[in-house]
């Protein structure tokens, strides 16, 4: 359950990204956030994993206020939202594995558990056989879904999806789309920011669009909405 | 933090050093090359140290007493003497004592002076060293204030001129160590603060996946260890072989008295203890300041 209430952001550098933004999204709901680049769609984003504080409003992600909660607090959020970017963010100099346990090792996960767990997330996303490999070894549709199963691994309430397609070909994309439908359905809830009309346009879900910095448009089984 | 965690920090501490390779290797070269130069400093101004320390210990008051003084007031005097704060030893020594000494130290002219035994002209002494060596002079000072004092005999000029002159050297000594210490504390954090730098969007990463800043802080801090005591290696071996052949072959070889090296066993082993030490706290101390760095973010 994520809560925003007038919610304002204006960076240090004087560049005001959103600017009164009201917003309720469910548990179990499966949100695209749609809108041209610079409207503030990834600071929205940013602001539910806690990278930002809002300037002014409060945001309340499952039931825990985060312009109140103390640094110390934050990564014990972070294991409730499952983040995916654009650029993956893999641990470069960890195999494929090691990337995935890593997330249950931050919560002193027992051996025996992160073993099974990371296995059964693997072959979720369908890379059981890529165990071994280091990130730089596997094509980005892999890497994407390295990213996703290190996400999903601890069992997060909320996956956030920043752009998780904009770097990958049509097919590998369909099959990424495919992975976080799957995870919706198991009842997590998905947030995903992007820029692909295809998408939007054939799975259709509820579509926020936002444009310099408020919320223009909040549809169920919207379209994209936008020309490019 | 449960034990199996403190597993993990440890094995990817390991893991860390393997897998960052050449980056490894500069950050032990740094810690090897200044802690070769630390231990050898060190090793020298510990053994001048032990050299001044050896000539101030002979460094001795006598007190020459009164002719005229009774057993019972030369007694009074050796109590009063020991009562001053600061004495270390008084031995009496009798005027045959002196003598004998005095005619031993002049070697075959001395023999002259031995006619003298029939009729001994010296005066019954007290031997004095100080707790302190330094403090020699104030209590020669003291001493000459009693009763039955005849004289007070301390080479006074010379005494103070060699303290003058050792600590000056101490100073010196202390100021150089110290000075070299803190070039190496700087040398190698800032080597291995390359090693972490290369690594910053690693430990953002690790953030956004929920670490908490000791989770990612603890491989860290075994990783420096590791580099401090991997570059301690060679000195200790260096300076302990080197060390070993300066012992053999100049110990006891000089003329003065006072030039005689730390024996080997165990001084090596406190020095391999000191740049062990000092080379995990440079190791850990330089990773933990660049992780901190960057755990702000």
């Amino acid at each position: 359950m994520i809560i925003m209430k007038d919610v304002h952001k204006t960076y240090t550098t004087g560049v005001t990204a959103l600017n009164g933004v009201n917003i309720e999204i469910d548990r179990g709901e499966f949100v695209y956030i749609v809108g041209p680049s610079g409207a503030g769609k990834s600071t929205f984003i940013r602001l539910i994993y806690r990278e930002e504080i809002p300037s002014k409003g409060d945001i309340t992600i499952q039931g825990i206020e985060t312009n109140k909660m103390k640094d110390r607090a934050v990564p014990f959020l972070r294991r409730k939202v499952g983040v995916i970017f654009q650029d993956f963010k893999l641990l470069p100099r960890l195999t494929v594995y090691e990337n995935v346990a890593f997330a249950l090792e931050v919560i002193e996960e027992e051996p025996e558990r992160i073993r099974e767990r990371v296995m059964e997330v693997l072959e979720l996303v369908g890379l059981k056989n890529k165990v071994r490999s280091f990130p730089q070894e596997l094509s980005g549709g892999e890497q994407q879904r390295v990213s996703i199963a290190r996400a999903i691994a601890n069992n997060p309430d909320i996956i956030i999806a920043d752009e998780p397609t904009g770097n990958l070909d049509p097919d590998t994309s369909w099959s990424i789309m495919r992975i976080l439908e799957e995870i919706n359905i198991r009842g997590t809830t998905v947030i995903m920011a992007t820029h692909s009309k295809e998408i939007v346009n054939t799975i259709k879900k509820r579509v926020i669009a936002i444009e310099n910095g408020i919320i223009v448009r909040d549809e169920h089984q919207g379209d994209y909405g936008y020309e490019i | 933090m449960k034990f199996r965690t403190i597993q993990r920090h440890v094995r990817e501490g390991f893991k860390n050093i393997i897998r960052n390779g050449w980056m490894s290797v500069a950050s032990i070269g740094a810690v090897t090359v200044t802690l070769i130069l630390v231990g050898a400093f060190v090793a020298i101004m510990l053994n001048i140290n032990q050299m001044a320390n050896k000539v101030e210990e002979d460094v001795e008051i006598k007190v020459l007493i009164d002719l005229t003084a009774e057993d019972k007031e030369v007694t009074e005097l050796g109590e009063d003497i020991e009562a001053i704060p600061g004495v270390g030893t008084v031995n009496f020594s009798t005027k045959d004592d002196e003598l004998k000494e005095l005619v031993n130290s002049m070697g075959e002219q001395g023999e002259a002076w031995a006619l003298y035994e029939q009729d001994n002209p010296l005066n019954h002494a007290y031997v004095i060293k100080a707790a302190d060596p330094q403090q020699t002079e104030v209590i020669a000072e003291e001493i000459e204030t009693f009763d039955h004092v005849h004289k007070v005999v301390y080479g006074q000029e010379v005494v103070s001129n060699l303290f003058k002159f050792n600590n000056y050297a101490r100073t010196i000594g202390l100021g150089l160590i110290i000075g070299l210490v803190l070039t190496a504390v700087f040398l190698i954090s800032n080597t291995i603060k390359l090693t972490i730098m290369a690594r910053s969007t690693e430990i953002g990463v690790m953030k956004l996946v929920g670490a908490t800043n000791g989770f990612i802080r603890w491989p860290f801090f075994i990783e420096g260890l590791l580099l401090g005591i991997l570059g301690a290696i060679v000195p200790v071996g260096l300076i302990a072989t080197a060390y070993y052949y300066v012992v053999n072959n100049f110990s006891g070889k000089t003329t003065f008295y006072f030039v005689e090296l730390l024996p080997f066993n165990p001084f090596i082993w406190q020095l391999t203890a000191i740049i062990i030490i000092f080379g995990a706290f440079i190791g850990v101390w330089g990773s933990i300041m660049s992780v901190r760095k960057f755990l702000k973010v």
